[in-house]
């Protein structure tokens, strides 16, 4: 060997080990804030400014966003907050099942009125099991659950948009009757997900509890939906693609086929406004439509991912001072401006905020489903705020979605979906 | 063993990048040298064997048996905890919820319908990729076995994909696949009606099979290949003077002295086979319905995606996983066994 | 050409062609387009536009639709072929659309102004590459600190294998002592537990070493990998017992056979068990997400996948950051195929 390969082995070696820590020695000179951050769109691009902004200001803290694929969100969090390595900060979507490692924030708070005025009917979703004071977060974006329309393929055909409240039988008809006349291969999409299952369940009367507030999630209003959507799937409203395509909790939208034009209606939500309004451009007219109306209401479903304080946190303060900056009127306007996200604050929501950079059909979309904010059924509330409600999501797509696909009746679905979620709620309660 | 393999040694100077990776390793395999004479001195040549063993056992009781340990403790508790001291001792009640089932051939009798199905679907995938794996690297053998040019090239190309990662190669294929995908185009353009291969059980069930048999095929081709280069040559001229049919020297010559090699793709795939997951769950999502579910599915779905992380019935489900797949591997040391006597 | 004219011809007897020959070729071929194609489709895809990933029929070569500018016009107008009615075919851009009507305007004539229905009309379409794919998330992202991460993981790891794997698989193949039968079955038995089954196991113990976010909680717990005892054992078996016998009365101490003599000799099938554990390495996902949440501590696999959100993937940017932790791979493959293979012919799948 020539002393000149020792040296460079030397080098080497000295690299390769002082490079494995520099992940866990880095300088600790401020205090340093952890977000755990997971994007569907440009969010994280707009909360990274915000971000420096804040650091800008606050030289004593630092902020480190660290970006995550939702998978992580979903699948890992919960492990690492259970064996205390979580971060300090967490966008989720799983509310309540992460709310039992929120922090609250109640006693660090300058102004504690301002978020109970302005984010109060949320905080409940995202407190644990039994609390009914602490102050753990606020939503990063609500989302409402509902319809989009391809007004173009409407008017190819010749068929007139049904009014506002039609229910879903006639929506579901005269998407049928524009997909045929149209040739287009999707006449009603509707997410994988128990959300937006869920908003035609509760429009069709399902009251997901009973009395005491317990999961009772069968009832005939459920039923009515189940059937409907059974329905769909066998006369060719809807395809298999979504509910009969993967197994289990698996989510499948249609948003690419919907850009596409080759969807008539898609029962979506919110969130997908801003990435329509970029993609589709100028190819077609797209419209958000009021939630149709079942035999009981006509509801979407409240939801969204919120940013929760974490209890493991080292610095509370510093998590307080980040939490307040961003959930301060002036920058969360600006937040929810630039993502196009419906306000999860109600002061914002009741002066009407302005979607700067946004199209002229993106913000028709955003006043749809902000006004469909107020029309929400009571049941939809308290499901969304329902500490286990993924329980009941999960079971009913993971059942709902083997019926659809042929395997097993209605009935046997009903049955699991009930088994499933007593069997599980019975094993945390362990 | 390919007996005309050049044995190749490690020369210093061979290549730079090589060196680079060599030079730091030797530098530390000359500074344990010392300790280990002394060593040697000390307890014996014989017993340096120990010592030899050590550090990959010390890797292996901290990061396989030990969570093995307590994958086992998880399996005879329940609740959501997650660390085996929150978790309440529950016996042997995940294992009877396994197998609670009204008939053991109908899978939606039993209380874990879904785990059932992943064992009747990993038995059925299992099956039809082993029988066609070993057809079609059979087949890419000895093709390439052929006095053909460029061999080198053409089996570099079968080998490619394994080194894909499962996720990639899904990724790959989904995209090909989708409704609005590069094949789907390719039958519209040809006239046909668009195919919806993931939504159709059985074509969901033959693109698992054919998708695992693309990414896996090289490496299996590369040891049967290994086996037919080992044929003495002069068994296949004395075939050729007797003008012997070329079909009957394959089944007569090649397949009986390829046995051994056969064996090994035989149970490597098997046992593939069996503990399958990415590829699947990121093509198919275990869909339509459960037609593609597999048990390491079931075991990851249970554990990580739902909402109450049943740690408890996952592991239990690990644990028959994993006596299966040591039934497995016990089978292969005895085929192994038995070609050693033969 | 002239090698490819006589490789298109060589076959099994010289002058005299069999239609297995000709089978064999054709069988050939068709491997080049069914293994290469796939990836080079993805490849090519990585290069589209959002639009025009999801256009059908999928255009094989990345299109976008062509822009002119036109006297009077302040954004730059698409270029559409339009069937007029008299069924002639004429290109012109479109200013705007209304409902199902479109107008539009003939680029060499901006005045005056023309009303065609939308379904007459297709997009001119023109070469083009969406590199921003590429450039826009690299530079979102610290990149080359998620490149370093991936590519220590990745030779560290490999090192430590390598070296750890030869020295219990040296014990197994040359020694004879007490345990030894034991020591292999336990081996044996742990050869194909996949990690998706205890995750959570090795998750507990790795938090109870202070490891979690540190890159070492990624290259530690597969270091001692079954596979690569059992495939340098078999190797090792078949190394010649005098040359260690030899050795030894050479006074040479077992730890210098093992370095000297059997590793030189064992090289082919360290080079197999380096390169499935550097592609295992690099392409692992599933355990890095685990451990590791610090931005940091990100290997590329991590990195470059979030993208994928909870409701919407943004397959550009997935497409091309595939492409991205694909290249490492293909490179390797690239300069070291004849190696692999070989190498992977010769280790004595015994």
């Amino acid at each position: 060997m020539h002393s000149k390969h020792w040296i460079s082995a030397l080098a080497l070696t000295a690299g390769l080990v002082t490079g494995g820590f520099v992940a866990s020695t880095s300088a600790q000179a401020q205090t340093t804030v952890r977000i755990a951050w997971y994007s569907d769109g440009n969010e994280g691009e707009v909360i990274t400014d915000l971000l420096k902004r804040f650091e800008a200001e606050n030289k004593d803290i630092k902020v480190v966003l660290d970006q995550v694929p939702y998978k992580a969100i979903t699948e890992n969090l919960p492990v690492q907050l259970a064996s205390g390595q979580g971060p300090d900060i967490a966008r989720v979507v799983d509310l309540g099942g992460i709310a039992r490692y929120a922090l609250d924030l109640r006693p660090h708070l300058k102004d504690a009125a301002y978020w109970e005025k302005n984010f109060g009917p949320f905080l409940p979703w995202m407190r644990p099991e039994g609390d009914s004071k602490a102050i753990t977060g606020f939503m990063t974006q609500l989302t409402v659950s509902g319809p989009f329309v391809n007004k173009t393929l409407f008017e190819q055909a010749g068929i007139a948009l049904p009014g506002a409240k039609a229910t879903w039988e006639e929506w579901g008809k005269a998407a049928r009757d524009v997909a045929a006349k149209v040739q287009a291969p999707f006449p009603l999409a509707m997410d994988r997900s128990g959300h937006r299952f869920f908003s035609v369940a509760v429009s069709e009367g399902a009251k997901v509890f009973d009395a005491k507030g317990e999961p009772a999630v069968i009832d005939d209003g459920f039923k009515r939906g189940a059937k409907l959507v059974y329905d769909w799937h066998n006369n060719g409203v809807m395809k298999k693609e979504l509910w009969g395509s993967v197994s289990g909790t698996a989510y499948r939208g249609a948003n690419d086929e919907f850009k596409n034009a080759q969807v008539v209606m898609y029962q979506s939500g919110s969130w997908q406004i801003a990435q329509f309004d970029k993609t589709v451009g100028d190819a077609f007219d797209w419209v958000a439509v009021p939630a149709p109306c079942g035999a009981a209401a006509c509801s979407g479903m409240p939801g969204g991912a919120g940013l929760v304080a974490i209890k493991t946190t080292k610095s509370p303060e510093a998590v307080a001072k980040v939490m307040e900056y961003l959930a301060s009127e002036p920058v969360l306007s600006e937040f929810y401006a630039r993502s196009l996200f419906v306000p999860g604050h109600l002061g914002i929501a009741a002066k009407g905020l302005d979607y700067k950079g946004a199209s002229a059909p993106a913000k028709a979309a955003l006043k749809v489903f902000s006004d469909q904010v107020a029309q929400l059924s009571p049941v939809a509330y308290q499901l969304q705020g329902y500490t286990s409600n993924r329980v009941i999501f999960n079971a009913v797509i993971s059942r709902l979605g083997q019926a659809i696909s042929g395997e097993g009746s209605l009935d046997e679905a009903y049955k699991r979906i009930e088994s499933d979620i007593a069997q599980q709620i019975a094993e945390r309660k362990k | 063993m390919a007996s005309d393999a050049p044995v190749t040694t490690a020369s210093p100077d061979r290549a730079g990048a090589a060196s680079l990776f060599a030079a730091p390793l030797a530098m530390l395999m000359r500074l344990i040298d010392w300790p280990m004479q002394a060593l040697q001195r000390l307890i014996g040549e014989r017993r340096m064997a120990y010592v030899f063993l050590l550090p990959n056992l010390a890797f292996f009781s901290l990061f396989v048996f030990l969570p093995l340990i307590i994958n086992f403790i998880f399996s005879v508790t329940g609740g959501a905890g997650l660390f085996p001291s929150e978790r309440p001792y529950v016996g042997a009640q995940q294992y009877a919820y396994l197998f609670d089932c009204g008939s053991f051939l109908d899978p939606s009798s039993c209380r874990e319908d879904h785990f059932w199905r992943g064992v009747a679907n990993t038995a059925r995938f299992t099956v039809f990729q082993v029988t066609a794996m070993v057809l079609f690297s059979l087949l890419t053998a000895v093709v390439l076995n052929m006095k053909i040019k460029a061999r080198g090239f053409f089996r570099a190309v079968y080998f490619f994909p394994v080194l894909l990662s499962p996720v990639v190669v899904a990724l790959t294929w989904k995209w090909i696949l989708q409704r609005d995908g590069l094949l789907n185009a390719a039958i519209t353009s040809l006239g046909g009606e668009r195919i919806l291969f993931l939504v159709d059980p059985s074509w969901a069930m033959f693109w698992i099979v054919f998708v695992s048999i693309w990414a896996h095929m090289g490496f299996y081709t590369l040891i049967l290949l290994a086996g037919l280069q080992a044929i003495p040559a002069d068994l296949y001229e004395a075939a050729e003077m007797d003008a012997t049919p070329r079909w009957r020297t394959f089944w007569r010559i090649t397949l009986p002295l390829l046995w051994p090699n056969m064996i090994v793709v035989i149970v490597l795939a098997l046992i593939r086979g069996v503990q399958t997951f990415d590829e699947v769950f990121v093509l198919t999502g275990g869909g339509p319905g459960t037609a593609t579910l597999m048990i390491v599915h079931y075991i990851y779905e249970t554990a990580f995606a739902n909402q109450v992380q049943n740690f408890g019935l996952a592991a239990a489900a690990s644990v028959v996983l994993g006596i299966v797949l040591f039934a497995l591997t016990l089978a292969q040391l005895a085929a192994s066994r038995r070609k050693g006597a033969a | 050409m002239n090698r490819l004219a006589r490789m298109a011809t060589a076959r099994r007897n010289p002058g005299r062609w069999h239609w297995t020959d000709i089978a064999a070729y054709a069988y050939l071929a068709l491997g080049v387009v069914l293994m290469f194609g796939p990836v080079l489709w993805l490849g090519l895809s990585s290069f589209k536009t959002q639009a025009g990933l999801l256009e059908f029929p999928p255009t094989l070569l990345p299109m976008s639709q062509k822009e002119v500018r036109v006297e009077g016009q302040a954004q730059p107008l698409p270029l559409f072929e339009v069937t007029m009615e008299d069924g002639s075919k004429r290109v012109l851009a479109q200013v705007r659309r209304i409902g199902i009507q479109a107008q539009m305007v003939d680029p060499a004539n901006p005045g005056q102004s023309i009303r065609v229905p939308i379904d007459k009309r297709t997009p001119v379409r023109e070469f083009k590459l969406a590199a921003e794919n590429y450039t826009e998330p690299l530079e979102r992202f610290a990149f080359m600190r998620f490149l370093w991460n991936s590519v220590f993981v990745t030779a560290v790891a490999t090192l430590i294998t390598l070296v750890i794997n030869s020295m219990a698989a040296y014990a197994l193949s040359i020694y004879e002592f007490r345990g030894k039968t034991a020591v292999m079955l336990m081996v044996i038995g742990t050869l194909m537990i996949p990690i998706t089954i205890i995750l959570v196991p090795v998750y507990l113990v790795i938090t109870k070493l202070g490891l979690v976010n540190s890159l070492w909680a990624v290259i530690l717990p597969g270091a001692a990998t079954p596979t690569g005892v059992f495939l340098l054992r078999q190797y090792m078996l078949t190394l010649p017992r005098d040359l260690i016998e030899a050795a030894r009365m050479d006074k040479a101490s077992e730890w210098q056979i093992y370095w000297r003599i059997v590793m030189p000799l064992a090289m082919p099938a360290l080079a197999v068990l380096a390169i499935f554990s550097i592609m295992w390495r690099w392409n692992e996902f599933l355990w890095p997400l685990a451990v590791l949440t610090k931005t940091e501590a990100y290997t590329l696999q991590i990195g470059l996948n979030a993208f994928q959100g909870e409701l919407q993937t943004q397959w550009h940017y997935l497409l091309a950051m595939t492409v991205v932790t694909l290249l490492p791979v293909a490179l390797v493959f690239v300069f070291l195929q004849r190696f692999i293979t070989t190498g992977i012919a010769n280790t004595g799948m015994k």
